[in-house]
């Protein structure tokens, strides 16, 4: 693990007994909506170093001697949102030669300093998981990052406890991985790809057991399996591309068969089978869009999914797949499920913590509990409305975004100059283009 | 002579009489008699009403006021709303030709056989049972622009339509409401000898026709009757824009494209419409100079490529240098199919302009640029009674639209 300062050392060594080294912020006055427990009218939040040390009312939390008092009265303070599906950073994940290509690291791909990373502060996001796209069955490997600044995606980079980089797999099926040759031409030969695909990476883990560390019986080292077996093992998470109601039951059927941990996304058709999703226990990050269709599996994609999943039991997030929603939209994703029946704790929720578990930081982000990351973004008025502005959003304990700033206004808005740097990444424009 | 009635052998009086009867049954069957109570009335004329009224009969708003002042009369059906705002306008949209489906069977809004084709039509194009034409309807939307879409040289023409009626002419406000084109990379070609390729080329071309219409209706005028050139609907319709009948809506985003249509139009003096217009901040003073109206972009418009530098505020920049402006849907080439203008108002709202200003955005500012504010976009005693109901703020996210009300017709019921 490679620590960054001393203060944040002392965070993990020693618990900060030795506070007086450690840079203590206190936010007061603002109404906190901590995810975690119900929302506080007037409250304090403390932060020490990179990780929150309180949070409650205002009366009932004492500010520690030395701490810089910020004053937040008026405004509303919640978590950072987690955004768990996102294309932002000019990506470039597998390419048009394979249609399953796991050996692909979409980190390898990032250029951090694109404008689409100013934006998606702006719009108070402060986690994100980056993907390559769904115009294949299995597109590569995903990352995990925060959006702390920084010049290279290793500053970005969530790590494991084994400093690992941490990231899911990304998988599609229906029609945009549909495509003229070496690619599939129907959902029947989609699975089957798959299939052999995941009946390889379960040979290859056997073979390996087998071995038991014997360098002469030890199949050769194949990077694509090995990502497939840390999916079979658990320790890397399927994020699934799916839409239509058949499809989203293949990915279920597919989850059994191989007993892989699962997100769905988009999930388009999910409110025809939601009990089946609820039963299967697997949880849903969507999508709202303004309009349905734009391509023939979208058609039934309706404001209500939320709800109908919601009051099925399903865990539910929801995500901006920026470039198809604007990050600084992402609130409006929420409010739009919120007008069509779900409830606000539970579209606040998918905004924040709901989207942390689905990336296994359930336990460092994505609500305002102490120990947790200080990672929360000040707001002008409700979280749900129309004419509430990010003020501020910040990443363990550094403020990344400032409204105010004239820099981050111009991204937060738009205006001259503040364009990309690379050409972004948009699924299957080009081909729906051409097919007109 | 085609009376039916006639036919079967009644008398002049009474088949008369039984003609009139039916279509008096006819009107009170097509024409719901209808009474709006809202808690606020966005009439857009004049300062907004608490506790007003909204009487619409046959068609057309009868009455407007304080509901302590308009009388109900008796037998209409009275419906309640927290927020009454007049029916909305998308001020550019490409729905009808534009599809749910995204297939070639449903995406009639641009043809790509050649840059330049002024004689397309969107009256013979427009699909008014389109399922997105319902979806629009939902969120209070009454009249669109649409037609041909940005990306050719010149697409075609547009139309100005209701969202109510099974067919396009039960729909049409306006046939030929402007002929449309497009400035900068999106009208450009990527294959190696195909035109145009550059900006330089697109305005070259379309000097080119216009001069080739200019020719053509300096002939029609002088030729003998025998004499008279072979007709030519491209000409014929650039003709019409030459002559000021039709606007040449232009889609430009880049400030360099916006100066170019402004150089051509100087140049050639035809009326513009600016379409898009994504860096239209950074040529204020030129546009105003112009008195060329813009319909913006929508607020929401992915922000890359030509819209790399597109801003939230634009529109109240525009409106607040006293230069005309509407907002639109767009075209959007993939998901989703179409943006709503209430929801692109509410980001203008949100972002520099007044309630009522940015409301006026989709209702009688798009009208005016439009040329239909005799007819619609404001609440006033003999316009159509279009109407959009609401129950709460219409730009507040969590707020739904209760009804829509398109020529004095409840067409609209379920929110979205």
């Amino acid at each position: 693990m490679r620590i960054k300062s001393w203060a944040a050392l002392c965070t993990i060594l020693t618990g900060c007994a030795v506070q007086g080294q450690v840079n203590v912020q206190a936010f007061v006055g603002a109404k906190i909506i901590p995810i975690a427990g119900s929302e506080i009218e007037r409250g304090t939040l403390i932060v020490s170093g990179d990780r929150i040390l309180t949070v409650g009312p205002v009366d009932a939390v004492a500010i520690p001697a030395g701490a810089n008092r910020i004053d937040v009265s008026g405004k509303v303070l919640m978590p950072g949102l987690v955004d768990t599906h996102n294309h932002i950073g000019g990506i470039g994940g597998a390419d048009s030669s394979a249609p399953i290509q796991p050996e692909i690291r979409i980190y390898d791909s990032l250029n951090v300093l694109d404008s689409g990373f100013r934006r998606a502060v702006a719009g108070g996001l402060t986690t994100l998981n980056i993907m390559p796209g769904s115009g294949h069955l299995l597109s590569g490997q995903t990352v995990y990052v925060k959006l702390r600044g920084g010049k290279s995606v290793e500053d970005l980079m969530i790590r494991d406890a084994d400093g690992k980089p941490m990231g899911g797999l990304k998988m599609a099926n229906g029609t945009n991985s549909i495509r003229e040759k070496p690619f599939p031409g129907t959902r029947g030969k989609s699975a089957a790809l798959v299939r052999e695909k995941f009946i390889k990476a379960v040979e290859y883990r056997d073979k390996v057991a087998a071995a038991k560390g014997d360098a002469e019986k030890i199949p050769a080292r194949d990077l694509g399996l090995e990502a497939l077996v840390e999916v079979l093992e658990g320790k890397r998470i399927v994020h699934h591309h799916t839409h239509r109601h058949d499809d989203i039951m293949t990915v279920l059927r597919f989850a059994k068969e191989f007993n892989f941990r699962v997100v769905l996304h988009h999930v388009s058709e999910g409110w025809k089978v939601a009990d089946e999703i609820a039963k299967a226990g697997v949880p849903c990050s969507i999508i709202v869009v303004d309009s349905p269709g734009g391509k023939l599996e979208a058609v039934n994609l309706v404001f209500k999914t939320g709800a109908v999943l919601e009051k099925a039991g399903v865990r539910v997030a929801y995500h901006t797949d920026d470039w198809i929603t604007d990050s600084r939209f992402f609130f409006r994703s929420a409010a739009l499920g919120v007008r069509a029946g779900m409830s606000r704790a539970g579209a606040l929720k998918a905004l924040t913590l709901a989207g942390a578990e689905m990336m296994d930081l359930g336990g460092r982000i994505g609500s305002l509990e102490p120990g947790k990351d200080a990672d929360f973004v000040v707001l002008s008025g409700d979280p749900l409305s129309t004419y509430s502005k990010v003020e501020q959003t910040w990443v363990e304990g550094k403020k990344v975004f400032d409204r105010s700033d004239p820099k981050d206004h111009l991204h937060a808005v738009g205006g001259y100059g503040a364009g990309n740097d690379q050409t972004p990444y948009l699924c299957c424009a080009e081909q729906e283009e051409a097919a007109e | 002579m085609n009376n039916p009635l006639r036919a079967a052998g009644l008398g002049w009086a009474a088949s008369t009489s039984v003609f009139l009867f039916v279509i008096i049954l006819t009107c009170a069957d097509a024409f719901a008699q209808i009474a709006v109570r809202g808690r606020r009335v966005h009439t857009m004329a004049g300062v907004s009403i608490e506790n007003g009224v909204v009487v619409v009969r046959d068609g057309k708003i009868a009455a407007v006021g304080l509901a302590t002042q308009v009388t109900i009369p008796e037998g209409f059906r009275i419906l309640d709303a927290a927020v009454v705002t007049p029916g909305l306008i998308d001020a550019h949209s490409t729905v009808g030709l534009t599809g749910i489906f995204n297939q070639p069977h449903d995406s009639d809004q641009i043809e790509r056989s050649a840059p330049i084709q002024p004689e397309l039509r969107a009256i013979d194009a427009y699909n008014a049972r389109e399922p997105l034409i319902e979806w629009v309807r939902g969120f209070g939307v009454t009249t669109l622009h649409t037609g041909h879409a940005p990306g050719e040289l010149i697409s075609g023409q547009t139309i100005i339509v209701k969202t109510a009626g099974d067919s396009v002419e039960a729909a049409l406000v306006k046939d030929a409401a402007a002929v449309a084109a497009t400035l900068g990379p999106q009208a450009m070609k990527q294959e190696k000898g195909q035109s145009p390729g550059t900006r330089g080329k697109q305005l070259a071309m379309l000097r080119e026709q216009i001069v080739k219409a200019e020719e053509y209706q300096q002939k029609l005028q002088k030729a003998e009757p025998d004499k008279k050139p072979d007709r030519d609907l491209k000409l014929e319709t650039l003709g019409r824009v030459l002559k000021g009948e039709l606007p040449l809506m232009v889609t430009a985003q880049r400030a360099q494209d916006i100066s170019g249509v402004l150089r051509l139009a100087k140049e050639f003096n035809f009326k513009v419409w600016l379409d898009g217009a994504a860096e239209s901040y950074l040529l204020i003073n030129e546009i105003k100079a112009s008195g060329f109206p813009v319909i913006a972009h929508p607020p929401m418009m992915r922000a890359f490529g030509e819209l790399e530098n597109a801003s939230f505020e634009t529109a109240a920049k525009l409106k607040k240098a006293g230069i005309s402006v509407a907002l639109q849907s767009g075209y959007e080439s993939y998901v989703p199919k179409t943006r709503v203008v209430l929801f692109e108002a509410a980001v203008a709202a949100a972002n520099g302009l007044s309630f009522e200003e940015a409301l006026g955005l989709i209702t009688l500012d798009a009208a005016r640029i439009l040329g239909i504010a005799d007819r619609v976009g404001s609440i006033e005693a003999g316009k159509n009674a279009d109407l959009a109901l609401f129950d709460g703020d219409p730009f507040e996210y969590t707020t739904h639209c209760t009804g829509t009300i398109v020529n004095g017709n409840l067409v609209s019921d379920k929110p979205n």
